[in-house]
């Protein structure tokens, strides 16, 4: 699997008074099992992004490559592209809409056009691996938590199994156990299943914990591409974008600030941690 | 200024037919006091009770057992209601649900018109709520041409301009992002400090509620831990319990602690942080 995107513009309402570009001119390549955090502020164009990368936008200009070939060419179908690049909107859990938990996960499978067994064998899989019980299986979707909300639509994507899945800020609005566990369990499908994941988030601190690699948008392309460590040392020009770095790495500046040498590169509380004791130990030394 | 006793609320769930199959205590035994001109923040994940708390300090809800008190007047006076509901204002989580002028200074406007308050006052307190808020300039925009942390802020103005003694705001930060989620942090610190506004603030962001005079943190519809910010946060292991964060730096002395260095509870801020590793300020870069 991989995904390209070459030179790719997205102009909103093209040719009328009313257009906006929202992209212009973003190259980028995704390899296989990558983990990607993409942040930038609202507007950025995050959101006009990942619609191009499963083809629910077609580029203006440019093109989006799925395993070599383009998304829009004659050679691809859309509507199978959408099952392997799955993507979990923002509030996914109002797109729920099922008489039980079971079905609304059916549905996806069932639009792939399997049969009831196979939409029923991969629904409860998907269900299995995201946490929700099976006693839950026949209750209607609007009585469970907002957290298990959550989960029962991530489960609808996964039933049809992508190869690559998107999910836009899958945490907003969920407190710190539920954003927790969601997270969790998006690392546990990127480790265990292979899937290549990209995780729209706001929080900087999720994100350094978690992804191998960031993507930070601004004003409609990509500004800075590398592991988060790289990424959070460009602190002052992600302050401008109206972005910051892990809450940490501030510490650190400041303690470094007053003398005591550590390196501010550090973007976990485990690391920094460490990095705070060994100054200590050669202080003393 | 707030005085709940005993204040319980019951929800009832019924089946198809009307008859009641549970009942889920979302309050149980709710006592406390908030005085004027306080900042509270109150935490608690999701279902612990914290909205439908609020909601009883501005008579949305009325108590199942027990009494809410607010100024000396019971919420459940119908005399009062509209009483209190204009000295307690609310602001909700979602902007987008709370904002239904065209013009950011109609939407102002909106709640001092349907009080009855006079026109050319009107006017005048939507401009002072505008500039309170910082959002003065945009006060001829649509508020569908701003940005998330902008509406909230024009959400806040609103409820300013009833002129309320106190504003309840209900997980407001909760769809911003960073640089939203400070102006609208901003905005409510500068009402309490300037304004004298009685703040209760409900989040689920440990470094919104380190600013704030007392915390209260609410699990299955009890208080559980009340204090100064420091107090309660110095009690890591039964935040970690209850799974509520503490803010990083605090975790960050916690990991120190745990390595063996020896630090005292409840650090908050960077500041502490360095002197309580015996850096000084002003020693300059090494």
């Amino acid at each position: 699997m991989s995904i390209r995107a070459e030179n790719v513009s997205y102009i909103y309402n093209e040719g009328s008074a009313m257009a906006s570009t929202a992209i212009h001119g973003l190259s980028v390549s995704i390899g296989d099992g990558e983990f990607i955090g993409l942040i930038g502020h609202t507007g950025s164009g995050k959101s006009t992004f990942i619609q191009l990368l499963n083809g629910l936008l077609a580029p203006s200009e440019g093109r989006i490559l799925y395993n070599g070939k383009d998304i829009h060419g004659t050679e691809t179908d859309l509507k199978s592209l959408r099952t392997k690049v799955g993507l979990v909107f923002q509030y996914p859990e109002h797109q729920l809409f099922e008489s039980d938990v079971l079905k609304d996960v059916m549905f996806g499978p069932k639009n792939q056009g399997l049969s009831t067994e196979e939409q029923k064998e991969r629904a409860v899989q998907a269900l299995q691996s995201v946490g929700v019980s099976e006693e839950d299986f026949s209750r209607s979707p609007f009585e469970l938590s907002g957290g298990q909300k959550r989960r029962a639509a991530i489960a609808g994507v996964l039933a049809m199994r992508p190869e690559v899945l998107i999910l836009d800020e899958p945490t907003a609005g969920l407190d710190p156990r539920g954003r927790d566990e969601i997270l969790d369990l998006i690392s546990g499908m990127h480790r265990e299943m292979g899937i290549t994941v990209i995780l729209v988030s706001h929080s900087m601190e999720d994100v350094a914990s978690h992804v191998g690699r960031i993507l930070v948008m601004d004003d409609g392309n990509i500004r800075f591409d590398g592991t988060p460590r790289e990424v959070f040392s460009h602190r002052e020009e992600l302050e401008e974008m109206g972005l910051s770095a892990p809450s940490i790495t501030y510490t650190m500046e400041y303690l470094r600030s007053l003398g005591l040498p550590v390196d501010t590169g550090m973007i976990t509380i485990s690391e920094a941690a460490g990095e705070i004791l060994r100054c200590l130990e050669e202080r003393n030394a | 200024m707030i005085l709940a006793k005993k204040l319980s609320h019951n929800f009832n769930k019924r089946d198809d037919d009307g008859n009641v199959v549970e009942v889920i205590h979302a309050l149980k035994d709710v006592d406390l006091e908030v005085r004027a001109g306080e900042f509270i923040a109150v935490l608690g994940h999701n279902g612990s009770g914290k909205s439908t708390l609020a909601k009883h300090i501005n008579a949305l809800l009325f108590p199942s057992d027990g009494e809410v008190v607010i100024d000396g007047m019971d919420t459940r006076d119908a005399a009062s209601l509209w009483k209190i509901r204009q000295e307690a204002g609310m602001v909700f989580q979602n902007p987008d649900n709370q904002i239904i002028g065209q013009v950011v200074e109609e939407d102002v406007g909106f709640g001092p018109e349907n009080m009855g308050v006079p026109t050319p006052e009107i006017w005048e307190r939507v401009e002072e709520s505008l500039r309170i808020v910082g959002m003065l300039e945009h006060r001829k925009k649509s508020p569908n041409h701003l940005s998330g942390g902008q509406k909230q802020r024009v959400s806040i103005a609103g409820v300013i301009a009833m002129h309320p003694r106190c504003i309840i705001m209900d997980e407001p930060t909760a769809m911003l992002d960073p640089g939203g989620r400070k102006e609208v942090i901003r905005a409510a610190r500068a009402l309490n400090q300037v304004e004298g506004i009685t703040i209760i603030l409900i989040t689920h962001y440990m470094d919104e509620a380190i600013y704030a005079d007392r915390v209260f943190v609410m699990d299955g519809g009890e208080v559980r831990m009340s204090g100064t910010p420091r107090e309660v946060f110095s009690r890591v292991k039964e935040m970690k319990a209850l799974h509520l964060d503490v803010p990083q730096v605090t975790l960050l002395a916690d990991e120190l602690k745990k390595r063996g260095l020896s630090l005292p509870d409840g650090i908050l801020t960077d500041q502490e942080l360095a002197a309580a590793l015996g850096l000084e300020a002003g020693a300059g870069k090494a």
